[in-house]
């Protein structure tokens, strides 16, 4: 043990690489920045191969189409940090989507009834869920999963199962008196000036700010850093004094506030109550944060990660729209997207062997 | 009792990489006879087992069962010969979600005898028999999720018997259950050894030892260090063996404490234990040791808050100390490097700094709650360089060290932030003797201003950190040395547990 006196001594770069360590430090290299590269790769291809690609409106467009998304995969994504998994964000989505539009078109309520309410919805149904996994000792995929089940029924029995639209005819034979306020629809339709003129929508506005957000108390709060110590080894973040419980709850909470708000942007775009809406918001908020496993080659959920790979999807799918791929095709691309996605993750990175 | 031994074992080898786990072992067991196997963690029993059981392939070495020579290329072909080993985890050798039943005869679903299709009332003709050759009154038809953990155990020995071994395996059977739970083993046991069976029985348990044993057999370091037969047993003398007393205990400048940091009054770790007292005082180290299983581990997440005595007080500092939670505990000042750092302290997501830094996010962190990891990575630089933790950066992820680097993490992590009561539990496990000497050394440079408590099986790593020992036997303090001219072989007799014998 000659190092041994001198521990930071070998913290100097050798002189000479040899070509075992420069093919490993390629191989980082490709882990860590492969997925990046392949995103802008795929703006370069398609801004050349379509026209109007390559524009503001574009690039907006692409941003709206996975606002509601990528808010939820943020959320889902807190839940994984803390070694959970959240299946009911979809239909708490839905279910805040259903909630502000009875509250508006039936109960003539106003726009922030409706916001503070379908919050307030979110933030119980965290607990509830964070209740089920902590205490009750249900694992997280189970309990979560009963729990999309009882809200996707749950969110039909004030209308009797049909969709809510202003003017609608009620089970007792009136018609529904209150309407959409134009307040409420302006957070799916008011579009803020940027560069051009009634350009960036409030839902791409959202998404960005809760990305900084989340990523900023993810990666730079000690609360965070507790997060991921509890989801990466529990018992030595409970023996270092971390409230183990609290730090679970908090996470399905996050994912449930983040999905509520997903679901006022999606009513407020639609305009109504739509019971059949944000069918495949929970498969494609999930693919977009195990996606993110791979951004950066962490091979563990990160928030800058879950909105790349959000991005990503939208992306591709934007450019083969305009390449006029047909629209049957979306689901398998996104399928492919997170098949490659996850053999980065788990069979190429360093972490993903442990 | 037989002359010729029905099982021997000569020369047995075996490594994995450049570390080697037995050294050459030599063991025979009689018919109708039960041999006692003794030895630490580490020691080489369940690699021993594990090779006789035909999971692991021996290096070198000959094993011969009944005059015929044995080498198992699987489990399976292992009981076929007769070598029917029931493994220490109870719950691996029963299926919770069948009934008693189908447990008793489940091996015989397998194999090309068995059939294809699955007659519950030939299943029952079967379990019965197999039960009543046993002595096993128990109902058939019950789940085995709904027995107790002595049940599950009969239930796993009683299919290992159906295959009328010759020989026996039994790997710490007591490690989970009550002492009346183990009095029906016990019983269990004398059967078999009227049947002639030859039983290698593996365990720390002194008692059990003293209940069982015909002969015993101390491992140490891959090797066997001691045998002991006749109608007297040295029982002592297989602890010393097993403990390996020839230590020189040189260098240690015996330091008598300060002021009394930690006092605990007719503590109770179990309801059926004795209640003690001890102080720890201001710049000792003082060691606790013992077989495993005695409460070692239940005295150190006692004072840590992790777990909570059944009856006593503790004061810190002439204050009342009642620690519900870790969290508590480390608020008041008392830190503890848990044992098994693999499950209970590395965050494997995690580098060095990350690691060491983690129980005092809070104090290092800015307003508002955002992490500072300048001070963060320059607290971990100083813990690099004074516990020499051989790395390149205090960036390197923790799969990147040795073991005894990052068991040197683990201490740094705890030795970064000033505290009044330090407690390290098995600190020395899995770590080589240049990180353990720096360990110790720290440990001790670093012991003014607080008290220091290690827990330790080993009785040398006692001898080479502590001023004064502390011995503990069935969950209470049996004994107190000063460490400098101990009297070792009363030592070695209160930790086998002989100061009863003597009261």
């Amino acid at each position: 043990m000659t190092d041994h006196d001198t521990p930071i001594a070998a913290a100097q770069p050798a002189k000479i690489v040899p070509p075992q360590a420069m093919g490993a430090n390629i191989r980082e290299l490709a882990i860590r920045y492969g997925f990046l590269l392949l995103l802008a790769a795929m703006l370069v291809y398609f801004s050349i191969a379509t026209s109007g690609f390559a524009s503001p409106q574009s690039a907006v467009f692409i941003l709206q189409s996975v606002s509601i998304t990528g808010i939820l995969a943020l959320g889902v994504t807190a839940t994984m940090v803390v070694g959970g998994f959240d299946l009911s964000i979809g239909s708490v989505a839905t279910t805040a989507m259903m909630a502000s539009s009875y509250i508006m078109v039936i109960l003539n309520g106003d726009a922030l009834t409706a916001i503070a309410v379908c919050l307030l919805i979110g933030i119980v149904i965290g607990l509830v869920n964070g209740f089920l996994v902590v205490y009750m000792r249900v694992p997280d995929l189970l309990a979560t999963l009963g729990m999309m089940f009882l809200l996707v029924g749950l969110q039909r029995i004030p209308t009797e199962g049909r969709s809510i639209a202003t003017g609608m005819s009620l089970p007792d034979g009136s018609t529904a008196t209150g309407s959409f306020s134009p307040a409420f629809l302006a957070l799916g339709r008011h579009k803020f000036d940027f560069l051009l003129p009634n350009l960036v929508p409030v839902s791409v506005v959202v998404l960005i700010v809760l990305a900084i957000l989340i990523w900023f108390f993810l990666e730079y709060t000690r609360f965070g850093r507790m997060m991921y110590a509890v989801g990466s080894n529990e018992r030595a973040a409970e023996l270092a004094g971390a409230p183990v419980n609290a730090y679970k709850m908090f996470a399905y909470v996050i994912s449930g506030v983040f999905a509520s708000i997903g679901g006022i942007l999606l009513a407020a775009r639609l305009g109504r109550g739509d019971i059949a809406s944000g069918n495949n918001l929970l498969l494609d908020a999930v693919a977009a944060a195990l996606i993110g496993f791979a951004v950066l080659g962490v091979a563990k959920p990160n928030a800058f990660g879950t909105a790349v790979g959000a991005l990503f999807v939208g992306v591709l799918l934007q450019g083969l729209t305009m390449m006029n791929a047909p629209y049957y095709t979306q689901d398998f691309v996104k399928g492919a997207v997170l098949v490659i996605a996850l053999v980065f993750t788990f069979a190429l990175s360093e972490r993903g062997k442990r | 009792m037989n002359e010729e031994p029905v099982f021997r074992v000569e020369g047995l080898r075996k490594s994995f990489g450049r570390i080697q786990v037995l050294g050459g072992v030599d063991l025979s067991l009689r018919a109708g006879s039960v041999t006692a196997l003794m030895g630490a963690n580490g020691a080489g029993k369940s690699t021993l087992v594990r090779i006789v059981s035909g999971v692991y392939t021996r290096d070198a070495g000959h094993i011969s069962l009944a005059g015929q020579i044995f080498s198992p290329s699987s489990p399976a072909e292992a009981i076929r010969a007769g070598v029917v080993t029931v493994h220490q985890n109870i719950n691996d050798g029963v299926v919770a979600d069948l009934d008693v039943a189908t447990n008793l005869t489940l091996d015989r679903l397998n194999g090309r005898s068995a059939r294809w299709f699955f007659n519950p009332r030939r299943v029952r003709r079967e379990a019965k028999a197999v039960a009543d050759r046993m002595g096993l009154s128990l109902d058939l038809g019950v789940g085995i999720s709904g027995l107790s953990l002595a049940d599950r155990q009969m239930v796993a020995i009683a299919r290992a018997m159906a295959h009328e071994p010759k020989v026996l395996i039994l790997d710490e059977p007591t490690s989970s259950l009550s002492s009346a739970e183990a009095e029906r083993l016990f019983q269990l046991v004398d059967r078999l050894r009227a049947r002639g069976v030859a039983i290698l029985y593996i365990s720390h348990r002194m008692s059990d030892i003293r209940r069982l044993a015909d002969s015993i057999v101390s491992l140490r370091d891959g090797r066997i260090t001691g045998t002991f037969t006749g109608p007297d047993l040295d029982y002592e003398g297989a602890v010393n063996a097993m403990l390996g007393k020839a230590i020189s205990h040189d260098g240690i400048a015996v330091r008598n404490g300060g002021a009394t940091v930690l006092g605990a009054e007719e503590l109770m770790l179990s309801p059926s234990a004795r209640p003690f007292d001890f102080v720890l005082r201001e710049g000792e180290v003082v060691a606790v040791t013992g077989l495993v299983g005695v409460g070692k581990t239940a005295l150190a997440e006692t004072l840590f808050g992790a777990r909570q005595p059944f009856a006593g007080r503790m004061s810190l500092d002439g204050r009342r100390y009642q620690p519900r939670t870790p969290q508590e505990a480390i608020a008041e000042g008392v830190f503890l490097v848990a044992k098994d750092r693999a499950d209970n302290g590395i965050v494997p997501d995690f580098n060095i700094y990350e690691n060491i830094s983690l129980p005092f996010l809070k104090r290092l962190a800015r307003v508002g709650g955002v992490s500072s990891r300048g001070s963060e990575r320059g607290e971990a630089k100083r813990q690099i360089s004074a516990l020499g933790i051989v790395c390149r950066s205090e960036r390197d992820e923790m799969h990147t060290l040795s073991g005894g680097n990052q068991q040197k993490v683990m201490v740094a992590r705890w030795l970064s932030q000033p505290c009044r009561l330090l407690v390290l539990d098995e600190p020395f496990q899995g770590v080589d003797i240049a990180a353990r000497r720096d360990i110790a050394e720290k440990l001790r440079a670093s012991a003014q201003g607080r008290a220091t408590v290690v827990f330790l099986t080993e009785l040398d790593e006692a001898f080479e950190i502590a001023d004064r020992i502390l011995v503990m036997s069935e969950q209470t303090l049996a004994g107190e040395h000063l460490n400098a001219g101990i009297d070792v072989s009363k030592l070695l007799a209160e930790i086998a547990g002989q100061h009863e014998m003597v009261n």
